[in-house]
């Protein structure tokens, strides 16, 4: 993955930085297989892989495929994620052990909901149970976050793009 | 998309598993891995692929734009009208137990009704992204044509 | 061994989210912008996801047989921001569409120069 990110970074193709993109999703995927997340998994490969480079792409053969080369060299970006990185790094020091039962988030509602999902809810996969019933308000809300988003889309592009439009447009950005 | 038969053929073989597939992951969701989420990406894949091999026009003619549009806010209105049921039944707002006649059926129900207003929800939101850039790439491609045929 | 493996695991996600930062302070494409927030977005689901792992536990899928499962709370809340995120990248990616359109361009500083003159 670190490798596919650094690709991603030097690439100035656009469309190979959404082809090395897709291949990071697909990564991603995995990595998510071994750290016992099917669902999101699941989730990940068909909507990264899938879903976002056939946007991706959509939108590359509506614009264009070259990045132009950078203007300035980039040193304040650079300082910026090596602070944030030496932060976060510094942060993990202090987490606990990895993959030990009795860290603390594991001790908060986990149990419970593995406990009595089965009883409550007759529902043997667990995530399936807290998406749709622990936690309906959370998932209700992120519907209603991709209803948004959908009807933000259909506003943008679903008018007929017109000749005067454009040219309005332009002008308006020359002034 | 440029015509080739293998692809054609191959698709042609391929959506009636990835639809069945999307049907499995959503009503397979309490059992295995799988949900409305998932399920409504794999339902929206698999138009979306047929509609770059055979052309946006010809998925629009077997999934109608307005069939979508409808059914962005249907998703919701199942999802949020669940909960509205529950209150009329005396319980909370999303709570499922008075659907069944045991608790645990109730919530059972619940969740398989949930479930697919999410399912609709995301199938037909990522169908009519996927329409309307499809649709722009389309015009521009037409335009293209056109100014060339004319200068 | 394990708590190498441990440490490693957080800090690919560091490496990723620093990765997909630079992406999106340095460069000025608006649609490698929105690749490098789906890069800073997917380390999120990693940070999410690997402290929820219990070492010799399994996918939390009640099955007869297996006791340790994993934490299945992040799972769920990883699940719906992955749908999230494609949407509002979606989102993202239509605001660029009119941007070419209006301006011709998707490059930043070529929009400021479009702006400025």
């Amino acid at each position: 993955m670190v490798v596919t990110v650094i690709g991603i970074i030097r690439a100035h193709n656009l469309f190979a930085v959404v082809m090395l993109g897709g291949i990071y999703s697909f990564l991603m995927a995995t990595v998510l297989v071994v750290l016992d997340a099917v669902d999101v998994a699941m989730t990940e490969a068909a909507v990264g892989a899938g879903m976002s480079t056939v946007l991706l792409l959509a939108v590359l053969h509506l614009t264009r495929t070259r990045e132009a080369p950078l203007r300035h060299a980039p040193v304040i970006p650079l300082l910026i994620c090596l602070l944030t990185g030496g932060a976060l790094v510094y942060g993990t020091l202090d987490l606990p052990p990895f993959g030990q039962p009795d860290n603390p988030q594991n001790l908060h509602v986990a149990p419970y909901y593995l406990e009595n999902s089965i009883e409550e809810t007759k529902s043997p996969n667990v995530v399936t149970a807290v998406l749709a019933s622990y936690r309906g308000f959370d998932t209700l809300g992120e519907v209603a976050v991709i209803f948004s988003a959908g009807i933000g889309v259909l506003i943008l592009l679903s008018r007929r793009r017109r000749r005067e439009m454009v040219v309005e447009d332009e002008g308006r950005s020359r002034k | 998309m440029r015509d080739t038969v293998i692809l054609r053929v191959v698709v042609k073989v391929l959506l009636p598993a990835i639809l069945m597939f999307a049907l499995y992951v959503q009503f397979h969701g309490e059992y295995g891995p799988g949900g409305g989420f998932q399920a409504g990406v794999a339902a929206a894949a698999a138009v979306i692929l047929y509609g770059m091999v055979f052309g946006i026009a010809e998925a629009r003619k077997v999934v109608p734009r307005s069939i979508v549009n409808t059914m962005i806010p249907l998703g919701v209105l199942i999802f949020a009208g669940t909960g509205v049921v529950s209150i009329l039944l005396g319980e909370n707002y999303l709570d499922y137990t008075p659907l069944g006649s045991k608790p645990a059926k109730g919530q059972h129900l619940g969740i398989l009704v949930v479930e697919f207003g999410v399912f609709v929800t995301v199938a037909s939101t990522m169908l009519a992204i996927f329409y309307v850039f499809g649709g722009r790439a389309d015009e521009a491609d037409e335009k293209a044509k056109n100014e060339e045929g004319g200068e | 061994m394990n708590e190498f493996l441990a440490d490693l695991n957080y800090w690919v996600t560091i490496f990723l989210l620093v990765g997909g930062l630079y992406i999106i302070t340095a460069h000025g494409n608006m649609v490698k912008k929105l690749v490098g927030l789906a890069i800073f977005q997917s380390s999120v689901y990693l940070l999410f996801i690997s402290p929820g792992k219990i070492l010799g536990g399994t996918a939390p899928i009640i099955a007869p047989g297996f006791d340790v499962y994993s934490n299945p709370l992040p799972h769920v809340l990883i699940l719906t921001a992955i749908v999230v995120g494609v949407a509002t990248i979606a989102l993202g990616l239509a605001i660029v569409v009119r941007i070419h359109e209006a301006y011709g361009t998707i490059e930043d500083d070529e929009v400021h120069d479009l702006e400025a003159d």
